[in-house]
């Protein structure tokens, strides 16, 4: 599943990506283009057992969660 | 020279707990050094000084450009650029967050602080400080079921770089009123209160570098008071809640050396012991902070890297601080006459500006949501 977060402010991408997490949805990309939100979710996943790769692309960063 | 090891420490859970104890000295200091009590740094307080030198609003008690403010956004701005992550943005909602702004300065002044003072006022023995931070506990609780409920103001969008130094210009501009105190004409000079809390406050440079400090390391922590609950309450992420707990645990530690801490309810410094009011006030800034995704402190530092919607979250505190003491909106402290208390409180002008406020956040959290 890819969610794009690009633009959407603090914690809109830590909720979007929660869900996912919650519904099973893994692997994930998270698409966000602030280091904040790349921070955040980053330990959202962290804290909930998931391995976080991070990619960056341009402006943006690309978050790929996975168990 | 490589910034990465500073800024992997600032993002960690003891940069954050830093951050806490740095701001929470510093506050304590600045009591110390001129700023009034309990209000070493209170975005709220000082950005309503700055609507009053400005002539904003006429109260002559509240009237000074706090370098703070100041060096907050400047902090930032340069912060952002050492670290790569001065990003122009804009276009989640401006008016939204501007009526955020505005109504967030009303319920704060009701209480009389932002969270940074409501903090502050606890490590000075403050007791009226817990029915605020309850209150405020309650708006982000409120703003939290929205936020699960879909609710966001929609994306923002990168925007020309000059944009985004709109902000940060700004408080450079007031860096300049402050220190020509230009007068432009018989009755226009920039006011400066001679009594009251707007007289009190440490000298210039040692404010403006105190606040360029906090723009340091808020910017690289992305401390939030108003987050701190929020990310406990949604995701039962501790991360920045650390950081507060630090602030409120340095600078109590600081004000017992300097001996600044006097527990108790009535007549606290510019307080007042109106529980109601004080807990409504805060119910209302915290919901509002929630709706547009940052306390007063970090709305500022957005502001300096480039956000220009948090840009016009600040515009609209410092609109509303000018309607909150043009209208009589505000708290009154407690006045102590031959050792007798008069609690103090809000006008009932105050008391239906917060409950509009309350609806008025309600009402955008109901209706600006998404499917998700």
């Amino acid at each position: 599943m890819i969610i794009d977060a690009c633009g959407l402010s603090c914690p809109q991408p830590v909720i979007l990506t929660m869900n996912a997490i919650k519904e099973n949805k893994l692997p994930l990309e998270v698409l966000v283009d602030t280091n904040t939100a790349c921070e955040n979710v980053q330990r959202l996943g962290e804290n909930k057992g998931c391995k976080v790769k991070i990619e960056r692309l341009g402006d943006q960063f690309k978050l790929i969660l996975s168990r | 020279m490589s910034v990465k090891p500073v800024s992997n420490f600032l993002a960690s859970k003891w940069g954050l707990v830093s951050t806490g104890v740095v701001i929470g000295i510093i506050a304590a200091f600045l009591q110390k050094l001129g700023n009034p009590a309990n209000m070493g740094i209170c975005v709220a307080c000082f950005e309503r000084d700055i609507a009053g030198a400005l002539g904003l609003h006429r109260v002559a008690v509240v009237q000074y450009i706090r370098p703070e403010i100041i060096g907050f956004v400047l902090g930032s701005m340069i912060t952002a650029f050492i670290f790569r992550d001065f990003k122009a943005r804009h276009g989640s909602a401006p008016i939204v967050r501007f009526i955020l702004g505005a109504f967030a300065m009303i319920g704060a002044l009701a209480f009389l602080g932002c969270p940074w003072r409501a903090m502050l006022r606890l490590a000075g023995g403050d007791i009226n400080a817990v029915i605020g931070i309850i209150g405020l506990i309650i708006g982000i609780a409120v703003g939290d079921q929205f936020l699960k409920y879909g609710y966001n103001l929609g994306r923002s969008y990168k925007t020309y770089n000059v944009a985004g130094f709109v902000m940060p210009a700004i408080m450079a501009g007031f860096l300049l009123l402050l220190i020509f105190a230009p007068k432009f004409g018989e009755n226009a000079p920039i006011f400066f209160s001679e009594k009251g809390p707007g007289s009190m406050h440490a000298p210039l440079m040692i404010s403006l570098a105190a606040g360029l400090i906090i723009g340091f390391i808020a910017q690289r922590t992305r401390f939030c008071t108003m987050g701190s609950i929020r990310d406990v309450l949604l995701v039962g992420d501790l991360h920045l809640m650390r950081g507060v707990i630090a602030l409120i645990v340095s600078a109590f530690i600081t004000n017992l050396i300097l001996g600044q801490f006097h527990v108790g309810i009535a007549g606290q410094p510019i307080a007042h012991s109106n529980y109601l009011w004080n807990l409504l006030g805060m119910v209302l800034a915290g919901l509002a902070f929630v709706l547009a995704g940052g306390c007063p402190g970090r709305q500022l530092i957005l502001s300096g890297e480039g956000d220009c919607d948090a840009a016009v979250f600040v515009l609209g505190m410092i609109t509303g601080a000018a309607f909150s003491h043009n209208f009589g909106l505000a708290g009154s402290p407690d006045k102590i006459v031959d050792g007798a208390v008069t609690v103090g409180g809000i006008s009932q002008f105050g008391m239906v500006a917060v409950i509009t406020g309350i609806v008025v956040c309600l009402i955008i959290g109901f209706t600006m949501r998404e499917k998700i």
